[in-house]
């Protein structure tokens, strides 16, 4: 195009781009229409139906003589979930899903109160992606890591060898709803890899919560007489809360859906995850599958509107 | 002669709100024209509309004879230098200025030549190949107007352009822009809520306020003869006497208006033309080249009043707050004004 | 205010936090070049690269990495696609819905992978569609869409308005502005976003899961190999190779949107 001269310019403006673009420009609704058209058809047709399909699936009867799955529409599935078998299941995913957001939430708390507060310029930068690059890595490798961490001969037990410690770690596995027959067998296991994970899912909204807290505010409440303790409690904290709901959507929500790590570590058992997995793969029971992955689509809306009182959607 | 712009019962709304209502201006060509308002008074959008950024609700806009609603900003024969100047960063300085001739398909060559032609023009020969982020903000100033100007529009649109720039380099680049005008011969629109920048500058000023047209005049029948109450007291400083005290002072119920330093404290026979107030002295305040005094008139009104300090010895300073003072002007000093409506829904 | 140095309990929990979420990182790059063949012992007994090669020659290994790079290239173009289209959509314009889509947008990586898993599933076992390389793109390209959508929106976000008008204003049409202004200026945010796709596509595994019928990306490969502990020094160099393709991005994605300047290609 560099060689055409000024003379053509008329020529371009009725070439079929330019008219192209002038339609558009008379009529941002069409403009805006063929933006969005193409992303709506994928999640709508695709995402939204797919949905829309799996959940209407919950109300379809499953033969368990037959193996066989019959378009009559039931509430059994549904009803099936409160059994006590499945309400356990149910249980103890929940049950889980909030320790590791607690625990996550105690852990990250002093990483990102560290980064908002003490670091600046380039320390800053290396403690953002020293926590970016954990999150970003494998998730597989990550739950592998813990396999080899905590397997029988392997890392954790070394070092537990080394500081003497044996005797310690046998009376917390002993600990029943803890402990376990071995590191890789416990719910303790479970737990910190859980907590591992999702970790760097914690710190950062928590970091931005505290990095959007203007120094004069604790520079006032140190004026007005408060210790830094009582800052810490009376200002920062309360401040902080909204970041450490956010956190929690991700580590509640994440532990919630999760049936790999369940799989990997700890005692058996089923979780929702590995439930709905088994359900709809080896028993081929994709009514019950359906109804399942209900659970934690619920727990979830239930626990977001909690957490949106504590201001969390601020602080996403 | 032509217009360069002509503005017909032209309203812009956004929702419910008349950002521009029913404005009618005739915009000579070759003129220096300015557009003058607080922010929110509809001046910037009445630009937008010439430059095709937006299309009137109602109304007609013609730029030289030519109807523009409907036509976009790239087929329009104006150009615009924009507040934040709105250079692209990622390209240096010639590119930047070089941009429009490149889309038009000039070639290369005579394309950087007239880009460096107008680089010139701005006194910024050899920045060609710094990138924006390092120039400082009045080269970046003269660049946005060397790309602007390159295309040799008929006309230039000025959106506040000198509002970044610190007071000693606005003064220099007023006085720039006004020769730039006079020897390009072009219209400038120029938009600004500054009023002396506005009347240093301008053939015409129009005054808006409230998404209307309150006066277009020059900037010195504007300042002399304001034509409503928001534009003596927007434009300069006035005192606008309304009510009783008007009608004894000016023998007509409009309010009027009369410049502070149209106003002498005196005692003794009255000149005949001369109309006179009294009041107690309320407040002084020195600033330079003038002094400023407030008057508290026993009507309860104050009369602002600005002695100017040119002599050079140090005036002694007769005057103590609560002093009962006289205060004189003549006649035809004020000036009736209507009383500018509040619009319906303010 | 306090005083400008943190306690020592303080900078113990917050640097011993780094290294709790670094040390099984480290552990998977010692121990794919350990010497032994068999477990898990801890220390290694000695330092080869013997197991690289190994890996590198295995066919089994080889297909999954070359169906991973297929899929995440594949989604990542389509994440590009579908992402940059609603991010210009949604970024300035207000409409009826529009909090609607950005939800709808989001919703694949908020809720659980395996409720998009097995949503995706059900949907294709319905159409009749056999699981298999196509699945996989269209689930992977779904909770990708998100993460270029939040790049570009926010470069968007920041990248002026006037400079769109000021290039319509010199004479450039839509698609010339298109072409000349937004694109070189989202040059890296789509460049970064695309990254981090392309390190989440090939990472994923709760989706793929469901939607890969009986292909094995390397994800799948490795979980394979964990229930079956097989070949533990072969996984063990797999691993790290999972690893460093999914850590990169990160790192080149920070360097291209920090500070949001320098953009390349001007256009000529």
């Amino acid at each position: 195009m560099s060689l055409t001269l000024d003379k053509q310019a008329p020529a371009q403006s009725d070439s079929v781009l330019r008219r192209f673009s002038n339609l558009l420009y008379r009529r941002p609704n069409l403009y805006l229409a063929l933006l969005l058209v193409p992303p709506l058809i994928w999640f709508g047709a695709i995402y939204l139906g797919s949905l829309l399909t799996l959940l209407w699936q919950g109300f379809y009867t499953f033969d368990d003589f037959t193996m066989a799955v019959t378009p009559e529409l039931t509430l059994a599935n549904f009803a099936a979930l409160f059994n006590p078998s499945n309400f356990d299941i149910i249980l103890r995913t929940l049950g889980m899903a909030i320790t590791v957001s607690l625990a996550s939430a105690v852990v990250a708390f002093p990483i990102a109160y560290y980064m908002a507060r003490y670091t600046s310029g380039k320390t800053k930068a290396f403690f953002y992606i020293a926590v970016m690059m954990p999150m970003w890595a494998s998730y597989i490798v990550k739950a592998y890591a813990w396999t080899l961490l905590l397997a029988k001969g392997g890392v954790a037990q070394w070092f537990v060898q080394q500081l003497n410690l044996e005797p310690v770690l046998h009376v917390i596995l002993g600990i029943p709803g803890i402990g376990g027959s071995t590191l890789s067998t416990s719910h303790l296991g479970r737990f910190l890899v859980f907590v591992y994970i999702w970790l760097p899912f914690m710190i950062l909204p928590i970091q931005a919560s505290l990095e959007r807290l203007p120094p004069s505010l604790l520079q006032a409440s140190a004026d007005l007489g408060a210790k830094p303790r009582q800052t810490f409690m009376q200002v920062i904290l309360p401040l902080s809360v909204p970041g450490i709901a956010a956190g929690s959507i991700f580590t509640f929500s994440l532990t919630l859906g999760d049936f790999i790590v369940p799989q990997l570590i700890g005692p058996p058992g089923y979780f929702i995850g590995s439930m709905v997995y088994a359900q709809q793969g080896a028993i081929g029971n994709m009514p019950m599958a359906a109804a399942f992955t209900l659970v934690p689509i619920v727990l979830i809306a239930i626990y977001l509107s909690i957490v949106k009182r504590l201001g969390a959607f601020d602080a996403l | 002669m032509t217009l360069a712009v002509q503005f017909t019962h032209v309203s812009r709304l956004f929702g419910e709100v008349k950002a521009v209502d029913r404005v009618s201006i005739d915009i000579q060509d070759g003129e220096f024209f300015s557009m003058l308002g607080p922010s929110g008074s509809g001046k910037t959008t009445c630009l937008r509309l010439i430059a095709g950024f937006e299309q009137p609700s109602a109304g007609s806009i013609r730029i030289h004879g030519v109807e523009a609603a409907g036509l976009p900003p790239y087929q329009r024969d104006v150009n615009t230098v924009f507040q934040d100047y709105a250079l692209f960063p990622h390209m240096n300085v010639l590119d930047n200025v070089a941009y429009g001739l490149k889309v038009k398909g000039v070639s290369k060559t005579e394309r950087h030549a007239r880009a460096e032609e107008a680089l010139a023009m701005v006194a910024l020969s050899g920045y060609g190949a710094r990138k924006p982020v390092q120039l400082s903000g009045g080269q970046r100033q003269r660049v946005a107007l060397a790309r602007a100007l390159v295309n040799r529009p008929r006309v230039l649109l000025l959106d506040e352009p000198l509002g970044a720039l610190d007071l000693k380099l606005r003064e220099q680049m007023q006085s720039e822009l006004k020769k730039l005008q006079r020897q390009l011969g072009i219209t400038f629109i120029f938009v600004t809520h500054d009023q002396t920048e506005a009347l240093s500058m301008s053939d015409r000023v129009a005054v808006f306020n409230r998404g209307r047209i309150e006066q277009v005049d020059t900037p010195r029948n504007l300042y002399m003869q304001p034509a409503t109450t928001f534009v003596a007291e927007f434009v300069g400083t006035s005192n606008v006497v309304r009510g009783e005290l008007a009608q004894q002072l000016n023998g007509s119920s409009l309010p009027f208006s009369i410049r502070p330093e149209h106003i002498r404290f005196g005692d003794g026979p009255l000149a005949g033309h001369e109309v006179q107030v009294s009041g107690l002295l309320h407040d002084i305040q020195y600033q330079g080249s003038a002094t400023r005094y407030e008057l508290m008139l026993d009507s309860g009104q104050t009369l602002a009043v600005s002695q100017a300090n040119n002599q050079w010895q140090t005036q002694a300073l007769t005057y103590q707050p609560g002093q009962r003072l006289t205060a004189r002007w003549a006649r035809e000093a004020m000036t009736a004004l209507q009383e500018t409506a509040l619009h319906e829904g303010q | 205010m306090h005083s400008d140095k943190a306690s020592l309990g303080l900078r113990l929990a917050a640097w011993g936090g780094l290294v709790f979420l670094h040390f099984p990182i480290l552990i998977i790059f010692i121990y794919a070049f350990n010497t032994e063949d068999a477990a898990f012992s801890f220390p290694p007994q000695g330092f080869t690269l013997k197991w690289i090669s190994v890996a590198f020659s295995r066919p089994d290994v080889l297909e999954s990495i070359k169906l991973s790079l297929q899929v995440a290239c594949m989604a990542t173009l389509i994440a590009l696609v579908l992402g940059t289209l609603a991010s210009a959509a949604l970024y300035r314009r207000s409409f009826f819905g529009k909090e609607s889509i950005s939800l709808m947008l989001i919703l694949p990586i908020a809720l659980p992978g395996i409720i998009t898993g097995i949503a995706l599933l059900s949907a294709f076992k319905r159409l009749g569609i056999e699981p298999g390389v196509f699945t996989i793109v269209v689930g992977h390209a779904t909770f990708c869409v998100v993460i270029v959508y939040n790049n570009v929106i926010a470069r968007l976000r920041r990248t002026s308005q006037s400079l769109i008008e000021a290039s319509m204003d010199l004479g450039a049409d839509g698609w010339q502005t298109f072409r000349f202004i937004v694109l070189p200026n989202l040059g890296s945010a789509l460049l970064a976003g695309g990254m981090l796709a392309f390190a989440l596509s090939f990472d994923e595994i709760i989706v793929t899961t469901f939607t890969a019928g009986h292909e094995r990306t390397l994800p799948i490969w490795l979980l394979n190999q964990l229930s079956r502990p097989r070949d533990v020094p072969v996984t063990n160099v797999v691993a790290m190779l999972v690893m460093l393709v999914t850590m990169l991005p990160i790192l080149g994605a920070y360097y291209l949107t920090r500070g949001g300047e320098s953009v390349a290609g001007s256009g000529k």
